[in-house]
This record gives C-alpha cells, sequence and structure tokens, in this order.
C-alpha cells in the first residue's frame, strides 16, 4: 500500500499504526510531534491504536524554535 | 491625510498596485505591527514593514546586539554591538523611513507584561520573532485573549516554518502544538545552527502576512503551516484542522490566564 508523509510517497506492505509509522519513518522525539491523518489531529494518546491505510496522507508537524537567539 | 510629493515617490511602487493603491497605502500609514523579538525573523520582518510605510513599529527585546547575531539580524551592524538590539533597530528603521515611528520596549516578554505590551498602542497585528517555545505560547495565548492576529514562525538549520492566527478564523498555535516541549528537548538554533538567510526567507513572509492583513487582500496563512526546507527548495503549505479540543481557545478552555513556562537558561540569555 502506499500513503503519503509530509508530501513524500511511502511504501508499506501493510497497514500500521501511528505509533510503528513514526518508527518506521525514523521520526526522532516522536513525543513531540504533532500527527494529522486526512487533515484530522490524532490525539498523541491514539498513535497506538489509529490505523494508517492505503492512500492516506499523513502529515508530522515539529516543533520549530529558533528566531531570534 | 494627504501625501507629500515625497510620500508619492517612496510609495510609487505600492501605490500602482491595484490591491493596495492611495487608499491602501494610507491604512499602511496609519497601522501599528508589534514585533517580539529583534533577531533573525524580527529583523527583516521589521526592515520590509518600515519600508513598506508602516507607521508604527514596536519592537520587542531585551537583549543587546552580539557579533554571532550579525550573520541573519540584518538590522543592526558591526557598530551597534553591546548596543540594546531594539535601540539598533530603531535607529536603523528611522533612517531608511522616517515615516515610521519605532516604539521601543527593552524587556522580555512576561505573562506580566505582554497583554500591556499590546494594548500599549492597540497594535493590529504581532509578530512572533522569538526563540523559545515559552515565549512562543505566552504570544499565542496573549493573542487569543485579546483577539489579536499575529504570525507564529520558527528556524533552524535550513528549515522553517509559518502560521497565520486570525482569532476565528482557523486554528491557533496551542490548537496543533497544545504544550511546549521540555526544556532541552528540541534544539534552539544557538544549539543546533540556522542558516543566515532563513530569518529572512521566512521573517520576510511574516511581513507580507501583517501587510495583506491590514490591506485585507489575498489569502492568509490561516488554518494552514507553511513549511520551507532550503536543502530542497520545497516549499509545503499544510492545511491544519482545526481542534475543538483547544486548550486556549476550544470549546471548553481550560487556560484562562497566561502561563510562563519554564525556560533554559541559555534561551533567557540567548
Amino acid at each position: 500500500m502506499v500513503i503519503k508523509v509530509n508530501g513524500k510517497e511511502v511504501n508499506l506492505e501493510k497497514e500500521v499504526t501511528i505509533k510503528e509509522l513514526l518508527v518506521i519513518q525514523q521520526v526522532q522525539m516522536p513525543d513531540y510531534v504533532t500527527v494529522q491523518v486526512n487533515e484530522e489531529l490524532v490525539d498523541q494518546g491514539r498513535f497506538n491504536e489509529v490505523v494508517v491505510k492505503d492512500q492516506d496522507t499523513v502529515e508530522f508537524l515539529y516543533f520549530m524554535g529558533g528566531g531570534s537567539c | 491625510m494627504a501625501f507629500t510629493d515625497e510620500q508619492l515617490d517612496r510609495y510609487s511602487r505600492h501605490i500602482i498596485l491595484k490591491e493596495v493603491g492611495v487608499k491602501g497605502q494610507k491604512k499602511l500609514l496609519k497601522s501599528k505591527v508589534l514585533i517580539i523579538g529583534t533577531g533573525g525573523l524580527g529583523a527583516p520582518a521589521a526592515m520590509f514593514l518600515a519600508a513598506a510605510g508602516v507607521g508604527t513599529i514596536g519592537l520587542v527585546d531585551y537583549d543587546v546586539v552580539e557579533l554571532s547575531n550579525l550573520q541573519r539580524q540584518i538590522i543592526h551592524f558591526t557598530q551597534d554591538v553591546g548596543k540594546p538590539k531594539v535601540l539598533s533597530g530603531q535607529e536603523t528603521i528611522n533612517l531608511m523611513n522616517p515615516d515610521v515611528n519605532v516604539i521601543t520596549y527593552r524587556e522580555w516578554v512576561s505573562a506580566q507584561n505582554i497583554e500591556d505590551i499590546i494594548k500599549d498602542q492597540d497594535y493590529d497585528f504581532i509578530i512572533d520573532g522569538t526563540d523559545n517555545f515559552p515565549a512562543k505560547f505566552l504570544i499565542n495565548d496573549a493573542c487569543v485573549f485579546l483577539n489579536k492576529p499575529f504570525s507564529h514562525a520558527g528556524i533552524i538549520r535550513f528549515q522553517g516554518q509559518t502560521m497565520t492566527f486570525v482569532p476565528g478564523q482557523g486554528p491557533c498555535y496551542r490548537c496543533i502544538f497544545h504544550n511546549p516541549p521540555p526544556v532541552d528537548a528540541v534544539p534552539t538554533c544557538k544549539q543546533a545552527g540556522v542558516l543566515g538567510v532563513m530569518g529572512g526567507i521566512i521573517g520576510t513572509i511574516q511581513a507580507t502576512e501583517a501587510i495583506k492583513y491590514i490591506l485585507g487582500i489575498g489569502e492568509l496563512l490561516t488554518g494552514h503551516l507553511l513549511t520551507y526546507d532550503a536543502l530542497t527548495m520545497e516549499f509545503r503549505k499544510i492545511k491544519l484542522s482545526n481542534n475543538p479540543k483547544c486548550e486556549v481557545c476550544g470549546e471548553h478552555p481550560t487556560i484562562t490566564e497566561l502561563i510562563d513556562y519554564e525556560q533554559t537558561q541559555c534561551d533567557i540569555k540567548s
């Protein structure tokens, strides 16, 4: 199956949870990432249960500080 | 208010735009924008807003100019090292455009002062050019409470992001990012580095949003997060969902007063 993660196509053998996808995508600090699936926010507490399906669009939104320093 | 010949000349490239015109330029001259942080983001934002003829620009920053700032904070010059950033910024703007009244606030924003600063001139639009998450959440919450629009942005390494909040028109920063990450969990650009131009690109987008808001033209980055990767030269405009459970602007808000979150010592000094 094919999903889109941050605009890029990702091929997966089977459906996975958000938590598994964060590992597959090697997201650093997965505790501090906001996740949207098909333009809907997913609560952090549901990362282990929400399953990503074929053709889903996933966005990982990262904290970005910086600016003044 | 009639334009002087000098103003007609100075703003001629704006006035010729049908979306701006004489009327729009007058709106800009009457407008008031508060820029919190006069660093990588705030410096270019302030300069373009000053050049555009935004009549009142507030600058908030406690810092003094350091040599390591000059790689990206283009409102400050070598001779300004050691000078308070708000004064250095004020001097540059005064040299660039005498139409602009610069108001300086040499302080860090906190739960105690931010609402007073925003109310001081009843600013029309706020630009978050700060470098730390406690300040970013503070600005968000204060703007939600005071019903003020603002532009959020962050930059690090070769990446940047920005979104615009307008009350009642889409999610706030807290809707998406909930709470500041723990101290030191996410690197600052002091720790990780930043390409000097990142603030120029993203800060200039923030200035563009302020100008569009004042003029009431085009589509703002409300309900969207714009991300930019300078290495791949990719801009992405990500549609954001509303969050009815948002703690500050949702249906049942639990945050009803401003919060001073903990900062690292390095953040406070930087």
